[in-house]
């Protein structure tokens, strides 16, 4: 039995008395894909922002290799090995498309209290950027500034951000938001060639994608993880297809 | 190296204002008028304010309204041990440096828990904190100010009191804190500063502390801001409180502003700007309506107005529109 | 303990107070709706003042020239808000900062351009000007006072329209999510305009009711509003609430301060030290105030909710 890398006990986070996460029990096992699906509003993004620490919860707890991450800023998290991705794109819109992932290698390699040396010239953080971008299939647009570059790149961008981290848990919150089918089928190659390798919870709302890619299921709906299983138990599971799938996946 | 046939008009001006701020005490041996030297100096001592304060507004996105206090506390570290009769130059700025440090450090650790228009707000409230500071210090002239009769002794390694080469010494530091600023921008310390300022939510998400980095880019600035801050002591021989009022800060972003933020000559050419039309713009008021130049601040105002409105990126960027396009 | 001093002390602490509110209320509603940074909130005060002097001339009344020159000054504030402030909205706060801050500078040197470098007198009518006495040993004086009823009127009416008006509800609900109250229907650029109006009369209030202590004098906003800016920080920014309470403290704080804190520092040391300490202190201790309250709570002691 592999190890749990990620641990979510009864997570419970509410807004104005609408509890936007419910009670939520989800583990992600090292070296599985587990894919978070439901429909809008059920509390994808702010379930996997408690987890990242960009959001506070208001009781449960949050288990990252073992140790208690629940009130631990996101910083420490990402230097622990938990890289995520954004729903809405979140880069720094005035630099170049590397300058952005070499932050994200720049930011594992010790600390950054160094002043003298252009950060553009140091090898050891441009050469692994250059490869996150190789990855993602970026690299002829590294120099350019990523305020002018398309949507679809923008969501490559943020798979090579989170790449560049060497993390061992990547947590991808709907990485195809807003991709035509090209972009879409590329982005699932590069994402199944991390099959094995990396462990990843997926949020995401292209179903052939996430039947394709996932190992594990969890259905959110309301804020409440309804069922958990494989892609196969899932697709038979009543309630889900009650609540979300409906007959299209039968 | 140096390939200049790639110059944009941008390199050129800010060559050619380099060049002619290098030729100043030539003009006036020339001329035989002080005068020149006296706005030169002045000039380049606010530039380099300038400069700082560019490196957390510009590039760091850091709003600070309290920036000419650190001009004051520079000032003040050369005035009050002169007026104790100590004139040890090394003293003095050892005191503008670690004076000016320490404010930053522990203003800092306070503000830069808050964002935005908290921000501008508290380093503008304590930056009167000090102005008041030292107004009610009566010892030291208070609200009246000091006078001192000499500059800082360097015990023969330089002569301040030589006009000539005060202002050689000066411009060499601002040409240091010109390098040092483009060093400190694109190293890793400054890819997380601006990054902070691009979104700071990311940057934090991909595994930085911001509110570290920011405070140690906040300290820089302020520590360098004070060293000049002793340099315009050792210039003006009246120091006040009014050096550090917050209209004067609001005077430096103006000139970081007009400039063009996040540009590293942007800060000098605003500083000339901004000098300039402070010393000739009531004389030309004056040429179409006598009299009207002692309201030549209306005007100011007026045009300060509409360059915030119109004129996007200052003279950087209206220069690099210029040259024609990014 | 001199009672009639300290009875006073706390009168004009207490006053202090009431102008604070009345000049952070204006300031604190516009950022908190609108989102501006206004600098030049304290030339409005000025022009207050001003508008009041001429006009208590022109009629030979104070009562008069507070009651005409209230429309004035939030005339000013409307064409003000139209002509700069409103295509300011849209641009990020350094911005608002450096326009409104040359605002002071065309402000003041206009006011000097129209009247004079000089600063004006203001009179006040004889049933203002004496004195009230209280406990039949502590004697007040009788406008400052009136400063603090009217003021304290004022802020129950404002209390009054946030709470229970429509334009109040628009209010709170534009304070708490700017981009929603458009969706409602409500005419944005209306209730903008209306606030900042708002804003400039109660700033100009503020301004009228202490010409006749201090003179109606050029620049006199510039030194207020960064206490200003203390209190409003203090109290949490867009918070009515927190603008009174911040700026009760404040003014208490800071007169007390300054006529006791020789008297408690010569508590625990030297008569000498304490009289060369006591008066920067004094000076920096509102500072000091803002300062450690900003350590234990960045937000303000009375943050509006859902911001």
């Amino acid at each position: 039995m592999a190890d749990v890398i990620l641990k979510v006990t009864d997570l419970y986070k509410s807004f104005g008395g609408v509890a936007a996460t419910d009670h939520v029990n989800i583990d992600v096992v090292e070296g599985e894909i587990h894919a978070v699906i439901g429909p809008n509003g059920a509390g994808k993004t702010t379930l996997i922002s408690q987890l990242s620490g960009d959001l506070a919860p208001d009781g449960g707890k949050v288990e990252f290799q073992g140790e208690d991450i629940t009130h631990t800023p996101a910083w420490t998290r990402a230097l622990m090995g938990l890289a995520r991705s954004f729903q809405i794109t979140s880069i720094v819109h005035e630099m170049t498309i590397i300058d952005n992932v070499a932050l994200s290698v720049q930011a594992h390699s010790g600390h950054s209290f160094r002043f003298w040396k252009p950060a553009r010239e140091v090898r050891e953080l441009q050469e692994p950027a250059m490869e996150a971008l190789r990855r993602v299939g970026l690299e002829d647009r590294a120099h350019v500034t990523s305020r002018n570059v398309s949507h679809g790149e923008h969501r490559q961008l943020e798979i090579a951000m989170a790449l560049a981290a060497n993390p061992s848990l990547l947590m991808l919150d709907e990485p195809m938001a807003g991709m035509g089918s090209d972009e879409s089928a590329k982005m699932v190659e590069i994402l199944s060639s991390l099959k094995g390798q990396k462990s990843m919870l997926l949020i995401e709302h292209d179903m052939d994608a996430v039947f394709a890619l996932a190992d594990r299921i969890t259905v959110l709906v309301y804020g409440q993880a309804i069922a958990t299983g494989t892609p196969q138990e899932i697709r038979e599971n009543e309630d889900v297809r009650k609540a979300y799938l409906g007959d299209e996946a039968a | 190296m140096i390939n200049v046939s790639k110059w944009k008009l941008r390199s050129w001006i800010n060559l050619v204002t380099l060049v002619l701020l290098a030729l100043v005490p030539l003009l006036v041996s020339l001329t035989d008028n002080e005068f020149y030297l006296d706005i030169a100096t002045r000039l380049v001592i606010l530039a380099m304010a300038a400069v700082t304060l560019n490196l957390i507004l510009g590039y760091g996105g850091m709003i600070s309204f309290g920036h000419a206090g650190y001009l004051g506390i520079g000032a003040y570290a050369v005035g009050i041990p002169t007026y104790h009769e100590n004139y040890n130059g090394f003293t003095h700025f050892a005191i503008a440096i670690g004076g000016s440090a320490l404010f930053a450090l522990i203003t800092g650790l306070i503000c830069l828990r808050t964002k935005g228009v908290h921000f501008i707000m508290i380093t503008m409230a304590f930056s009167q904190m000090v102005f008041f500071g030292f107004v009610s210090m009566e010892e030291y002239g208070g609200d009246d100010g000091l006078v001192i009769e000499s500059r800082s002794e360097f015990g023969g390694i330089m002569d301040l009191e030589n006009n000539t080469t005060m202002y050689y010494f000066c411009f060499v530091c601002l040409l240091l804190t010109i390098y040092l600023v483009r060093r400190i921008v694109n190293s890793r310390f400054g890819m997380v500063i601006q990054g902070a300022k691009g979104n700071e939510r990311r940057l934090q998400s991909l595994g930085f502390n911001t509110y570290r980095y920011q405070l140690a880019c906040y300290v820089l600035a302020g520590t360098i801001c004070g060293f000049a801050g002793a340099l315009l002591g050792n210039f003006t021989s009246f120091i006040s409180p009014e050096m550090m009022d917050w209209s004067r800060s609001g005077e430096l972003i103006f000139m970081v502003v007009l400039g063009g933020t996040a540009t590293l000559f942007g800060p000098l050419l605003g500083t000339t700007a901004f000098l300039l039309l402070e010393e000739y713009l009531p004389h030309m008021i004056d040429l179409v309506y006598t009299g009207g130049g002692v309201f030549w601040q209306f005007w100011f105002g007026i045009l300060l107005i509409l360059v915030v409105l119109y004129m996007k990126g200052g003279i950087n960027g209206f220069l690099s529109r210029r040259e024609g396009g990014n | 303990m001199d009672m009639t001093l300290l009875a006073a002390q706390l009168i004009n602490g207490l006053q202090l107070g009431i102008l604070l509110f009345l000049l952070a209320s204006g300031l604190s509603l516009i950022f908190g709706i609108m989102d501006f940074v206004n600098l030049a909130h304290g030339s409005l005060y000025m022009v207050g003042a001003f508008f009041c002097a001429t006009l208590t001339q022109w009629t030979g009344n104070f009562i008069w020239g507070v009651i005409l020159a209230l429309p004035a000054t939030a005339l000013v504030g409307l064409l003000v808000e139209l002509i700069v402030v409103r295509k300011l909205y849209q641009r990020d706060h350094l911005d608002h900062v450096l326009a409104t801050f040359g605002l002071i500078l065309v402000f003041d040197t206009a006011t000097q351009m129209i009247w004079g470098p000089d600063g004006i007198v203001v009179p006040l009518p004889a049933w203002l000007d004496g004195r009230v006495i209280l406990f039949s040993d502590i004697v007040l004086p009788t406008y400052r006072i009136a400063i603090i009823s009217v003021g304290l009127v004022v802020a129950l009416g404002l209390f009054l329209i946030v709470t229970q008006t429509r334009l109040g509800m628009r209010i709170r609900a534009g304070a708490s999510n700017r981009d929603m109250i458009g969706a409602l229907g409500v005419d944005i650029n209306l209730l903008f305009t209306l606030v900042f109006a708002l804003g400039a009369v109660l700033a100009g209030l503020a301004g009228m009711m202490i010409a006749p202590i201090t003179e109606a004098s050029v620049g006199m906003g510039n030194g207020i509003i960064i206490v200003t800016f203390v209190v409003i920080v203090i109290g949490g920014i867009g918070s009515i609430k927190g603008a009174f309470a911040a700026a009760m403290i404040v003014g208490l704080i800071d007169t007390m301060g300054r006529s006791y804190l020789d008297s408690l520092f010569k508590l625990f040391m030297s008569g000498q030290n304490a009289e060369t300490s006591a008066p920067a202190i004094s000076a920096m201790l509102i500072y000091i105030l803002m300062a450690a309250i900003l350590a234990i709570r960045p937000q303000g002691l009375f943050p509006p909710k859902g911001r």
